[in-house]
Order: structure tokens, then C-alpha cells, then sequence
């Protein structure tokens, strides 16, 4: 057996080992590891970090009676890690006295929002405070065409009426009668087109919260030219801007989940590692 | 009445979680059902939704409402037709000329805005002065990020062979890419599990009401 | 005329994009506003191609009776009954065919077709997605082995990165000085050699797609035609 044979050979016995344990029981592990937590919560601290904070400020900078741009850019698949973190900004504005103009790049967030719509209605006032202009295809094209012209790309609101009709709208032209936007975003179209368009073209600030997966490719942008002001990356950071806000939700529920879950994942590598390197041994002294 | 609706809407939602769960077990039925479901309910969604959300207000709307200072949008509209040709194989190339337009669009946008926000403002974030930075441990983190981008760049770059000084560059931006694949498994993780979290705050929360 | 029209359309469109942004000015930014309203109408007819196309790939299953056709059925079968209830009730507060369909809504609490979305639609949809939470921990035990240094160093990043990110984390380092807290840690990590690595990609994939636009306004880049 030639050399490189040999070592193929030993790679294979080594994945075959490594592979002995049925993946059925870590599926199980995980399983109990994020239910058990929820049933029974440990309350570990959680830390605010300063990409949160930063988003936190910027909503707050916003004086009482300024208008917000909030672009729902998700869809039921990322609902669980984004909607906290949209449901939280929502409840900061509301407290700050802000006016929230809702739109969605993508069909779905538009059902996402109106769930966020009816949990908060009572301190929502529709076309005065809040108004749901619904979905735009287009995705960068169509943020683009709101820069130049904003009713042009959204004429009715999501329930068919003129927008014109509505106190919030009456003197809305483009990005420079909103304080920033925050996109709830989950890929393509998402925060990504509206940091080139709005941030980068239009000086329109860009803040919002992403998936999880999606954060560390977004952290660049956070940078001396401002093209992103702070990040709400996944559920952990969701939790921490509840925390801010002062209202426990489902981020803040969840996060003793995420620390279980994660151990568990590290003790599966460990144990991964530490069979692969008794394996190597072993083959070795075979070989 | 409604109550009754609302429970079954609870069940409905556990028994298709379930389904779509069975396939860790093995692949089965129930997962290919649940599966196919998904794949029809969606793309009824996303039909119904453009039609009464994107063509509805921005076309017809505007075509029906006001013909005389509209009629220019019969352009995209039968544009819009050709585009739906494609379905037929004979005429898919009615297709082509919808499809340059949209092509030559998003390309000509794409390149302006690349071009300033990917590649002018972020070389322009990297040209940072590291002793003007208020603690050593940012100073030395800035130095790590310009070492970082440069040598990462040059491990992208093929027009030159990765060998002596080069390649010990692109050596060094090999790291910096392994640190930051590294970073994307770890959130990538925790993206995951939340998307667990969520189901199952609905399975032991909504469905069974084990939650406070 | 099949292949050069598309071509020029193309360039021109490309071109006007471009020209639009160095001169903000009529007739540019005109033109290229009304061909920015264009492209949202056509990118609507564009998604319903797409569906129209995956409900065409289902049924061409069934009628050749390919392997599982049964399931393909029940998508067409699903795609129709939720396509239905769309087009006679509408969707949200918008009106269908036979208006809002009171009566169906206030029995069962909202239209059909939302609460297909809401108590079918979202859940298939994020039990689906939750399956990888699953599957990216077995990945991990099967395939996270220090073999070499940059595995090595994959390995520690994500170890110690998933557990800067959680409380547990935090908790498990209060006592340490700042510089071992491991929150502290992750964000060094997070926010330098993180941010080096995918600026380099950033800038990296920034000046391909400048490039592939390029190519694509010029009519070298032809793939998008088809057939030659």
C-alpha cells in the first residue's frame, strides 16, 4: 500500500469512527437541550454590547414627532430571531412619541408587521402615528425610486387607500423627511440595498437587525463613514435591546436556550476531536 | 365560534411542525406531504400577493384610474406579457427583451452602487491611523484590520502566482479569512438554534401552554 | 434581431443607470425614474412567472407519473385551493372576485387565505427552516476537527465566538479580568479579524459584480440569452 493510500485509508477509519455515534442522539440532545431551558429558565445576565447600544441611541436621538422609515425585510423563516428586535424598536418609538411608516421589501414582512400592528394597536394610531404602506417589488431599484420620489412607489397603503389621505404621509416626498430607516433583515433585498441606496447615495442613517447568520458579513459597514449606525445581530442581540427598552419578550425568554445549546454543540466538537485524535493513534499503530 | 378556529389553527400548525420534525427520525410520508404542501401554499402566496400588491396599485390601478396620464405604462405592462411567454416554449423568446431591461437596470445600478459602498467607502474605513486611536488594545486591533484586509485582498488576487513575498502575504490572509469563516459558524449556530427556539416556544408555549 | 435587441436594450438601460448617477439632471434622471417604476411592474410579472413555472414543473410530474407523483399533487392541489380562496376573498383588506367574503372570514377570524398563511403557511415554513439547527450540530461534531492550523484556528474562533454570544459565556467569566471575559474576547475577535476577513471579501466580490456588470451592459456577458 503506497503512502498515500495508506494515509486515504486511515482519513476513512478515522471519519468512519468519528461517525459511529447514530447523529439521531446529538439531534435528541439538542432537542432537550433547548427545551428544558424554556420550561425551566436559569436567568443568566445579559450583557447589552455596543452595536446594540449604538441602535439604541440612534432611536433615541430622534426628537418626539419625527418620522421613522421601518422596512420589514423577512419572511416566517428568520421570524423567530427578527421579530423581538422589530417588536422592540416599534416599542421604543412609541415611547419616544415617533412616527412609524412600515414598508416591506419582502410580501411576507407585511403580514410579519401586521402581527407587530395588532399587538400594539392600542398605542398605535393608524395614519397619525403608524401606517402600513405594504410590499414593493423591485427591491434596490425600488429604494432607488423612494429616494427620488416616495409616493410614486408607494401610492396606497397596504389596505388600498391613498396615502395623501393620512396626516403622517401629507408632506412626504423622499428620504429627507424620514430620521433613519431600520430594515428587519433576513438576505436579498435587505439591509444591503439600503445601505448603497438610502445610506451611501441618499445620506439617509441605516440602522437595523439582521439574522444571525448574516452579522459578521455587516459589521464592516459599522465604520468611521457611518454607513451602518449599529446592529441588532440575531436573537441574542434582540434580547439585549429588550433589555434596553425595559420589556422582557421572546429574545430574553430564549437566551438560556441559546447558552445550553451552544455548550452542547461545543461538547459534541470536543468529543469529536478527542475520538478523532484516539482514531489517529490507533490507526497510525496499525499502519 | 372563532375559538374553536383558533385551536384548530394552533393544531394544524403542531401537526405540520411534527411532520416536517419526522425527517430527523428518517424520510417518510409525512415529511414528503408536509414538504410538498409548503412548496404549493407558497407559490399560491407569492402569486395571489404580487397580483393584489405589486400589478393591482402600480398598474392597473393607475392604467383604469387615470388612462391619459398613465398610458405609458402599457409599455412595461406588455412587457410584463412578453415576460409571462416565457412559459411557453415557443414563445419563450418574447422573454429576452423584459429580461434586458431588467438585466441592463439592475447591472448599471449595481455597478455605481458596488462601487461606492463596497469598494471606495470600505477602502476608505480601512485608511485608519491606529496611534490616533485612544487604547493600545484598539491600536493593536486596527493594525490587525489593515494587515487583515490587505493580505486578504491579496489571497484573492490570481492574476499573480502565490509564491515568495506574495504568497507569504496571501499565507497571512488565509488566516484572517479562517478567523472569519470561523466567526460566520459560530453565529451561524446561534441563527439556528433560534430558529429552533422559536418553534419550539410555539410547540411547548401556544400549543401544549407549558410556558409562562 | 432575436439576439441584438436585447443586447442594445440592455446597454442603453445600463448606460442610462450610469449616466443618471454623475448627472442628476432632466432628461437623465427622468428617464431613468420612469425606468425604475418599469422595472418594479416587470419584476411583479417576473415573480409570477416564477410560480407559474413551479406549478407547470408539478403538473408535467404528475401526468408522466414520475417517481412520488403523488406528493406533487398534493402541491397542485394545495397551490389551487390556496390561489382559490386569494382570488374569490382577496388577501388582508384587500377585496376579492366575490368581495370579503364576511361570512367565511367572521367564522373562522380572518380570510381563508390568511389563515392559511398564518396557522399553515408560517409554521411549514419555519419547522423547515429549524430542521438546520439540527443538522449544523451534527455537522459540527462530524466535520470541526483541528486537522491542520487553519481548521484549528476555524475551530477555536467558532467555539470561542459561540460562547462570547450567549449569557452562560458571560457568567462563566465575571470573575476574570476584562481581557479574558469572554464577551470581551468574541467582540475583539468579532470586530478586528472579522471585520478584516470580510472587508477583504467585501471589496473582493464588490469589484466582481463591477466587473460581471460591466460585461453584462457591454454584451460580453451573453449566458442570460440563452441557446448559443
Amino acid at each position: 500500500m503506497s503512502k498515500k493510500n495508506i494515509s486515504q485509508h486511515s482519513a476513512s477509519n478515522e471519519g468512519k469512527q468519528i461517525s459511529k455515534i447514530d447523529r439521531r442522539w446529538i439531534f435528541l440532545f439538542i432537542l432537550l437541550g433547548v427545551s428544558i431551558p424554556l420550561l425551566i429558565p436559569f436567568g443568566f445576565e445579559i450583557e447589552v454590547t455596543p452595536n446594540v447600544k449604538m441602535v439604541y441611541d440612534l432611536v433615541n436621538s430622534a426628537h418626539p414627532g419625527d418620522r421613522i422609515l421601518l422596512s420589514f425585510d423577512y419572511d416566517p423563516a428568520s421570524k423567530p430571531e427578527i421579530q423581538p428586535a422589530a417588536e422592540a424598536m416599534i416599542q421604543h418609538a412609541i415611547d419616544k412619541d415617533l412616527k412609524i411608516v412600515a414598508i416591506a421589501l419582502w410580501p411576507m414582512g407585511v403580514s410579519l408587521m401586521n402581527e407587530i400592528y395588532e399587538k400594539k394597536s392600542d398605542n398605535l394610531n393608524y395614519g397619525v402615528n403608524f401606517i402600513n404602506l405594504g410590499y414593493t417589488a423591485g427591491g434596490m431599484v425600488a429604494i432607488q425610486s423612494m429616494g427620488r420620489n416616495f409616493i410614486d412607489v408607494f401610492p396606497r397603503d397596504a389596505n388600498g387607500d391613498d396615502v395623501r389621505n393620512f396626516d403622517i404621509m401629507r408632506d412626504v416626498r423622499n428620504f429627507n423627511d424620514f430620521s433613519f430607516v431600520a430594515s428587519f433583515s433576513s438576505g436579498t433585498p435587505g439591509m444591503r440595498e439600503w445601505i448603497m441606496v438610502a445610506g451611501d447615495s441618499y445620506g439617509l442613517p441605516v440602522t437595523g437587525s439582521t439574522t444571525a447568520v448574516s452579522t459578521p458579513g455587516f459589521l464592516p459597514y459599522i465604520n468611521e463613514q457611518r454607513q451602518l449606525i449599529g446592529l441588532i445581530g440575531g436573537l441574542k442581540a434582540a434580547a439585549e435591546y429588550e433589555k434596553l427598552v425595559g420589556i422582557p419578550g421572546t429574545a430574553t425568554a430564549g437566551m438560556d436556550a441559546q447558552s445550553i445549546a451552544h455548550l452542547i454543540i461545543i461538547i459534541f466538537i470536543i468529543i469529536g476531536n478527542v475520538a478523532w485524535y484516539l482514531n489517529k493513534h490507533k490507526s497510525k499503530k496499525e499502519a | 365560534m372563532t375559538d374553536f378556529w383558533t385551536v384548530l389553527g394552533i393544531w394544524i400548525g403542531a401537526l405540520a411542525t411534527l411532520s416536517i420534525w419526522s425527517f430527523l427520525y428518517k424520510d417518510n410520508p409525512f415529511y414528503k406531504f408536509a414538504e410538498q404542501i409548503f412548496v404549493g401554499v407558497s407559490a399560491a402566496y407569492w402569486f395571489i400577493f404580487t397580483i393584489y400588491n405589486v400589478l393591482i396599485p402600480n398598474l392597473f390601478d393607475k392604467l383604469i384610474t387615470d388612462f391619459n396620464s398613465n398610458w405609458l405604462l402599457l409599455i412595461p405592462g406588455l412587457l410584463g406579457i412578453m415576460m409571462l411567454m416565457k412559459i411557453f416554449p415557443k414563445y419563450d423568446w418574447l422573454g429576452k427583451y423584459p429580461i434586458a431591461l431588467m438585466i441592463g437596470t439592475t447591472a448599471g445600478l449595481s455597478l455605481v452602487r458596488f462601487l461606492e459602498t463596497d469598494v471606495i467607502n470600505q477602502i476608505i474605513a480601512t485608511m485608519i491611523n491606529p496611534l490616533n486611536s485612544g487604547s493600545a488594545v484598539v491600536a493593536f486591533g486596527q493594525v490587525i484590520l489593515i494587515v487583515g484586509t490587505i493580505s486578504g485582498l491579496v489571497y484573492f488576487y490570481f492574476s499573480k502566482k502565490h509564491e515568495g513575498f506574495t504568497g507569504g502575504v496571501a499565507k497571512t490572509g488565509i488566516i484572517f479569512l479562517m478567523v472569519s469563516f470561523g466567526a460566520a459558524f459560530g453565529f451561524t449556530a446561534m441563527a439556528r438554534i433560534s430558529l429552533l427556539i422559536g418553534r419550539l416556544q410555539f410547540l411547548l408555549g401556544d400549543w401544549l401552554g407549558l410556558l409562562r | 434581431m432575436k439576439y441584438k435587441l436585447p443586447l442594445l436594450i440592455a446597454f442603453c438601460a445600463g448606460i442610462l443607470m450610469i449616466l443618471s448617477e454623475f448627472i442628476p439632471r432632466r432628461p437623465f434622471s427622468q428617464l431613468s425614474g420612469t425606468l425604475e417604476s418599469w422595472f418594479l411592474i416587470i419584476a411583479g410579472f417576473a415573480i409570477v412567472l416564477g410560480q407559474l413555472s413551479l406549478l407547470k414543473l408539478n403538473i408535467m410530474k404528475v401526468f408522466s407519473k414520475s417517481e412520488n407523483w403523488q406528493y406533487h399533487l398534493a402541491a397542485i392541489i394545495s397551490f389551487a385551493v390556496m390561489f382559490l380562496f386569494g382570488i374569490l376573498f382577496g388577501m388582508q383588506r384587500q377585496a376579492g372576485l366575490l368581495g370579503h367574503g364576511e361570512m367565511l372570514s367572521n367564522l373562522i377570524g380572518s380570510k381563508p387565505f390568511d389563515y392559511i398563511f398564518i396557522n399553515l403557511y408560517q409554521h411549514l415554513m419555519a419547522a423547515m427552516f429549524s430542521l438546520l439547527a439540527f443538522f449544523i450540530a451534527s455537522a459540527a461534531y462530524r466535520a470541526f476537527i483541528a486537522r491542520s492550523l487553519e481548521s484549528t484556528l476555524l475551530l477555536s474562533v467558532s467555539v470561542l465566538v459561540m460562547l462570547g454570544n450567549t449569557s452562560i459565556g458571560a457568567a462563566m467569566t465575571n470573575s476574570l479580568p476584562a481581557y479574558l471575559h469572554l464577551p470581551n474576547i468574541s467582540a475583539f475577535i468579532m470586530d478586528f479579524p472579522n471585520t478584516a476577513g470580510q472587508r477583504a471579501i467585501i471589496i473582493g466580490a464588490g469589484l466582481g459584480v463591477i466587473g460581471s456588470s460591466l460585461r453584462l451592459i457591454l454584451g460580453i456577458e451573453r449566458s442570460w440569452l440563452g441557446g448559443k
